[in-house]
């Protein structure tokens, strides 16, 4: 039990990002609105941002700004010193990409809502069985 | 001018999507002649590409000049090489044999479906071309959000939704991709491909590293709609408009094929794919299943695009299968299944096109009387028909040849009788429809003013593009020889014998 505990203490971004993924993913299976799905659709998209965005982080880094001395060890760069930028700089456009996601799969549930009224699936599920 | 081709292959025409997307507000007249120009462009760098890797095997770009790891590298080889042909000409023919009904039926909206088109097939080019896992994915969302917004142009009942399901479905696969990709970078600190690829071998143990494969296949078979994940598949294309369904249906699933090849041999060798893990013939067994149940949802379809798009569902279990054997004749097969596969799937689908054009159905009420009335459409329909269930000469026999060479030398007897059964299947789906066409006279009631028998033909405009791919089929075939010994053959590495 302890074991475990500090398994999950340890490495807890991972927990993190996999519950959120998990939300996201049980919104998207189980809500029956349209919408809420799609906002699913995005708490999975943004658990795997934030997945990135801590896998840069470090313990005690700073920002990748490289600190200018004025002394001899002023070209010495640590790389240790600084978070890793490169998963952020990622996902800026994985951000970019979700936007976009969002935008058509909301654009699509106007387009589904000015045809049925309504934005229910089984709602609209029973509308086309009708036909 | 020839070094930057492959830059250009992706900037040409993504920048003429802009330019279509601005002559729609100004003279809608001009969207077609640009498009045309774009991919035409597409097709003679790809072409310059093939033919310069035959010659010196690789072709690398740096983005911006940066060296490999850091910057973006393009990369083409043989496998590649030889999709983006497939590709960029699959997207030409379409775009030319689909004018007429495009300007039919979007006539307010040619610049938005023409700068849909033109970044869809953007977006596959960068996927194929390019040699940088995380630029794969940017390109993979390009192509996906183009192909969700094309798709959902269709028939206002049903498209939304069926391009609705299929947003959740695609999101989740790249999502998976970018996890994947994202593992890899934890153990590996690199997103370039071929770097990742010289640094793994030492990680094959890692848990992290198979997780990561795992992962960002599952992603890849999602957006490919390998069987247990096709259900977005069939909705989305029989509901989507018949020239957007004639370019997606070819395209997007035989380039997401390519990326798993793509991990499998590239950025995961294959042996970490075949020796270090140990998996394939439990994946093969997936396949099996796919191949089956594709044929047997076929068979109850009741209208030709639905049945054609579960045929698809079959062809990518297909694919995966002969990849995975683990064999030099099953990976050939795979890869030329690949090429036939999109030529054969554009032809039949430039057939339901005309249908369409004309009956403004693809019901199988529709096809009543069919050869009489559209003979040339169904006659390139059936050159289609023969490919898919795979007669000598066309090119379809040749890659199932291969696929059941490669099955019997794996020992994979399962895969060998599901291509089979699948082949019977599609006999009998293909026999139906000519059937349906040949001997069922039209009713009256749907017939019309129509005296029968009278010829109602597609244009020449559609049927000229239309027997440019029928003949193709039988042309690959005949030269099936000559493209697996100068392309395929070299494209398979050599640690698969």
């Amino acid at each position: 039990m302890t074991q475990l505990l500090s398994e999950i203490l340890t490495k807890y971004n991972y927990w993190i990002y996999i519950t959120l993924m998990m939300i996201g993913l049980y919104a998207m299976i189980a809500k029956n609105n349209l919408v809420k799905k799609i906002v699913g659709m995005n708490i999975f998209q943004t658990a795997i941002i934030l997945f990135y965005v801590s896998i840069g982080s470090k313990k005690g880094g700073t920002i990748p700004i490289i600190k200018h001395d004025h002394g001899a060890a002023s070209h010495v760069v640590h790389a240790a010193e600084y978070i890793n930028p490169l998963p952020h700089v990622l996902m800026l456009t994985a951000i970019v990409v979700s936007v976009a996601t969002l935008g058509v799969a909301l654009a699509l549930a106007i387009k589904i809502y000015h045809r049925y009224q309504s934005l229910e699936e089984d709602e609209i599920l029973a509308q086309i069985r009708e036909k | 001018m020839s070094q930057h081709y492959p830059v250009l292959l992706v900037t040409v025409p993504l920048l003429s999507a802009f330019l279509i997307s601005i002559s729609g507000w100004l003279n809608k007249r001009l969207c077609f002649p640009i498009a045309v120009a774009a991919l035409a462009s597409a097709s003679f760098f790809s072409a310059g590409l093939l033919s310069k890797v035959i010659h010196k095997n690789v072709v690398l770009y740096r983005l911006g000049g940066w060296a490999p790891p850091w910057g973006i590298a393009y990369r083409v080889d043989y496998l590649n090489g030889l999709v983006l042909v497939v590709v960029s000409l699959v997207a030409l023919i379409n775009l030319i044999s689909t004018y007429r009904s495009v300007e039919r039926e979007f006539s307010e909206k040619l610049g938005a479906f023409y700068t849909l088109y033109v970044l869809f097939v953007t977006g596959l080019l960068g996927i194929t071309v390019t040699g940088d896992a995380f630029n794969l994915y940017v390109l993979l969302e390009i192509a996906s959000l183009t192909g969700y917004g094309l798709i959902a142009m269709g028939e206002e009942d049903r498209a939304p939704l069926a391009s609705l399901n299929y947003v959740y479905m695609g999101t989740i696969g790249a999502c998976f991709y970018l996890l994947g990709i994202g593992y890899l970078y934890i153990v590996t600190g690199s997103l370039n491909m071929a770097d990742i690829s010289a640094i793994l071998p030492s990680l094959y143990q890692s848990r992290a590293v198979l997780s990561a494969f795992i992962i960002c296949m599952v992603g890849v078979w999602l957006k490919m709609a390998f069987f247990p994940l096709h259900a977005w598949l069939p909705n989305a294309y029989t509901f989507a408009p018949s020239a957007a369904s004639s370019l997606i249906a070819p395209l997007m699933t035989k380039v997401m094929v390519y990326v798993m090849l793509r991990l499998m041999l590239t950025v995961f060798t294959p042996d970490f794919v075949f020796s270090a893990i140990d998996i394939n013939r439990s994946i093969v067994w997936l396949a099996v299943i796919a191949i089956s149940m594709g044929a047997i949802l076929a068979l109850t379809a009741r209208n030709l695009k639905k049945m054609l798009t579960y045929i698809i569902v079959a062809e990518v279990g297909y694919m995966v299968g002969g990849a995975w054997l683990g064999n030099r004749a099953g990976m050939t097969g795979a890869i030329l299944h690949l090429v036939n596969d999109a030529l054969m799937t554009l032809c039949v689908f430039l057939v339901v096109g005309n249908i369409v054009y004309r009956m403004k159905g693809h019901s199988f009420e529709d096809l009543r009387g069919l050869f009489r009335k559209m003979p040339f459409t169904m006659g390139a329909f059936a050159i289609g028909a023969l490919s898919i269930i795979g007669v000598p000469p066309t090119c379809g026999f040749f890659s199932k040849w291969y696929l059941l060479w490669g099955g019997i030398q794996a020992g994979h007897y399962a895969f060998v009788a599901a291509l089979l059964f699948s082949s019977l299947v599609n006999v009998v789906l293909f026999f139906r429809i000519f059937e349906i066409g040949y001997y069922e006279s039209p009713t009256e009631a749907h017939g019309g003013g129509h005296s029968q028998g009278s010829i109602e033909e597609a244009p020449l405009s559609m049927l000229v593009p239309l027997y440019l791919v029928a003949v193709g089929l039988v042309v690959v075939g005949l030269y099936t020889g000559a493209i697996v010994n100068n392309v395929i053959r070299l494209a398979v590495p050599p640690g698969i014998v």
